[in-house]
């Protein structure tokens, strides 16, 4: 057992960061670096790789705040399939569709678990005010058109890898949040010294750590053993991780973390929406009880 | 990046668990939680049965006496003994997992030869002389003095906390050995025999109403200068090089042991009908996830440790979530029990015990004082 990161995952980590941390990537430029392509086989000019490496790819995507329908045109991929998103029936309230026009199919997935493939341009959809600026959303006006019903295997497989993947994004976002907690802590002064010296705040700092780093870990495991239980625990895990330190990054920014003008709100409103993405919180709970 | 077995590894699990399954029926059954000498005795035979079979000392070197293991594969023995109910180590505990390696480490020749052995074989009990009543978190300000006399220190004070006080031999002892250096500096590490005249031991009665620890009371008391482990007020050193490995896999075997009772208090819970309640399902299905992802905590951190050779400071994350989680599943367990939890029995002894898990072994408030300060780099305040 050598549960560590291998030098061309490490490697391929630093790339994507520097990559997507350097400049907001444009969607051509995400293509380019493979990122929805890493786990289609060479021999349809993917590159190949597994599970895990996509994981670390998408840690990346969510601590770069990436926006658009990454988790389904990665999964859309593997299908032989464009840009896609992931969207499950909610149990309340509207289907909602993120980025509609951008894409060519949506893999919708039903309350009883199954998933069809649904055109893009057959769904009657009208804009709706997306809480999240960089996530617009279309609200369905209509039942969700026809479309190409997946195997039930295929149906798992995609659920299982969706939750995964979003979850992946989630641990990023909850690193990133993290890091601008400590950033400003160690910045920001009051009453002669940086509130990163006060106990109170490092202790908001702490348990933001120690979030992250357990929903990391748990991802990474999920990722190696593709194991449905373990992905819903990591899911679990990673969304408290994400929308709890976005939450107190913007504690430790105070007032200014209440503006428009301070990007953390930008976090914890990505943190919620992905948090509903693929499988949500009941979802994934009623998912592990099932197998207490 | 991967999770199973090595071939090596596979083999050493499989060899263990036949050894285990063969071995655990032959054992008398456990012994009262307050007969004391019943439970050194029921330990020692574990040890010695563990020591004949060759897994006395699994991770510690060959040249000590130990089996040498990976890091892997003492976390793969933690694992396999949980889940066949093997006795835990008990009263082996200071020895085997802190004095022992400490003189392994930091020991003359002479000091191996002598203390080692008796570890492993299970004839010698350890104790651990380190916390004060005035020096608990902030262990450096202890004041037990130890003056020198000829071949001899001289030490008077009282230590607190001292788990196995009653039964054990000997006590890996911190004192102060200079009382004008800086506090780090002044500390020395002494081996003292617990039938030394002057050694009063009272047992602490805790609120779950067991002894499972006891004051000692240091008067005049004569340790030879050979008893010394390092050198003089080079104490804190010593210590801190075997207290970061301990905190690696403390709690390895608890967090195995956790996944199980997650899953029997699921049983119990629907033989009680508490099961019906989704509030109380979900609560069971989140615990069992933070178990799962805690248990994979450890595979990370160990390997990351046999990686560099290092402990870092992940074990701070894992103690903060793990106690934290632990005490919530006994808070779980009184629900699921209903009025059950305010009669005396298993859950409930549980539950009590539990109340130290936040405390013991660096509280919570610590370990994140640790964690932001050395991890996350945030300044200390002044």
């Amino acid at each position: 057992m050598h549960f560590q990161l291998t030098e061309d995952q490490r490697a391929l980590q630093a790339g994507l960061r520097e990559v997507l941390t350097r400049h907001e990537p444009d969607w051509a430029e995400l293509a380019e670096v493979g990122l929805f392509t890493l786990r289609v086989p060479e021999e349809r000019d993917g590159i190949g790789l597994g599970l895990p490496e996509a994981v670390l790819a998408f840690e990346e995507a969510g601590r770069a705040l990436v926006r658009g329908p990454l988790v389904g045109t990665e999964l859309a991929a593997t299908l032989g399939r464009g840009t896609a998103e992931f969207v499950a029936v909610p149990a309340r309230g509207p289907l909602l569709v993120p980025h509609l026009p951008e894409l060519s199919c949506l893999l919708l997935r039903e309350r009883d678990g199954s998933v069809t493939v649904v055109p893009a341009g057959a769904i009657h959809a009208r804009p709706a005010r997306a809480v999240d600026p960089q996530r617009p959303l279309w609200e369905l006006t209509g039942p969700p058109p026809e479309g190409e019903r997946c195997t039930d295997a295929e149906a798992a497989r995609l659920t299982a890898e969706g939750t995964l993947l979003t979850a992946a994004l989630q641990c990023g976002l909850a690193a990133r949040a993290l890091a601008e907690a400590v950033r400003h802590a160690g910045r920001r002064e009051q009453f002669g010294q940086p509130i990163g010296a006060f106990q109170a705040v490092q202790h908001l700092c702490a348990d933001m750590l120690a979030r992250a780093e357990l929903a990391r870990v748990a991802v990474y495991a999920a990722a190696v053993s593709a194991d449905a239980e373990e992905i819903a625990g990591a899911k679990l895990l990673a969304d408290e991780a994400a929308v709890h330190n976005a939450r107190d990054c913007l504690q430790v920014h105070g007032g200014m973390g209440f503006t428009w003008e301070a990007p953390v709100h930008l976090l914890l409103k990505r943190a919620w929406a992905w948090e509903q993405a693929v499988a949500d919180r009941d979802s994934c709970l009623d998912a592990l009880a099932g197998h207490l | 990046m991967q999770l199973q077995d090595t071939p090596a590894e596979a083999d050493f699990r499989r060899r263990l668990r036949e050894w285990l399954g063969k071995t655990l029926p032959e054992l008398p059954p456990p012994p009262d939680p307050s007969d004391w000498p019943g439970r050194r005795a029921f330990d020692t035979q574990w040890q010695r049965r563990l020591f004949d079979a060759g897994y006395a000392g699994i991770h510690w070197p060959v040249d000590a006496g130990g089996r040498g293991a990976s890091p892997s594969e003492h976390l793969i023995f933690l694992e396999e003994t949980e889940h066949a109910g093997a006795p835990y180590v008990g009263a082996s505990f200071v020895g085997l997992l802190h004095a022992g390696p400490t003189i392994a480490a930091e020991g003359s020749p002479d000091q191996r030869a002598r203390f080692l052995p008796p570890i492993l074989r299970g004839d010698e009990i350890w104790c651990q002389g380190f916390s004060e009543p005035g020096a608990g978190s902030d262990l450096a300000a202890l004041r037990t003095k130890a003056v020198r006399d000829g071949d001899s220190y001289v030490v008077s004070g009282s230590k607190i906390w001292t788990s196995h006080a009653e039964v054990a031999d000997w006590c890996e002892l911190l004192v102060r050995t200079d009382p004008d250096a800086p506090k780090h500096k002044g500390i020395t590490w002494l081996a003292m025999n617990m039938d030394a005249p002057g050694v009063t031991v009272r047992p602490l009665r805790t609120l779950a109403g067991t002894t499972e620890f006891a004051e000692l009371f240091l008067d005049e008391v004569r340790i030879p200068v050979a008893n010394r482990v390092g050198e003089e007020n080079d104490g804190w050193r010593v210590t801190m090089v075997t207290l970061s490995f301990e905190r690696g896999t403390a709690f390895a075997s608890e967090a195995v042991a956790c996944r199980r009772e997650v899953r029997e208090l699921a049983r119990v819970a629907r033989a009680e009908g508490a099961w019906d309640d989704l509030e109380l399902r979900r609560a069971l299905a989140a615990l069992s996830a933070e178990f799962a992802a805690l248990w994979r905590l450890v595979q990370w951190n160990v390997s990351e440790a046999s990686a560099d050779g290092v402990p870092g400071a992940g074990g701070s994350v894992f103690k903060l979530r793990f106690s934290e989680a632990r005490q919530r599943l006994y808070d779980l367990a009184a629900r699921v029990v209903g009025a059950d939890a305010l009669v005396e029995g298993a859950w409930t002894a549980q539950r009590l015990q539990g109340l130290s898990y936040t405390i013991a072994a660096g509280t919570s408030q610590i370990q994140r004082n640790i964690v932001a300060q050395r991890i996350l780099g945030l300044p200390k305040g002044r």
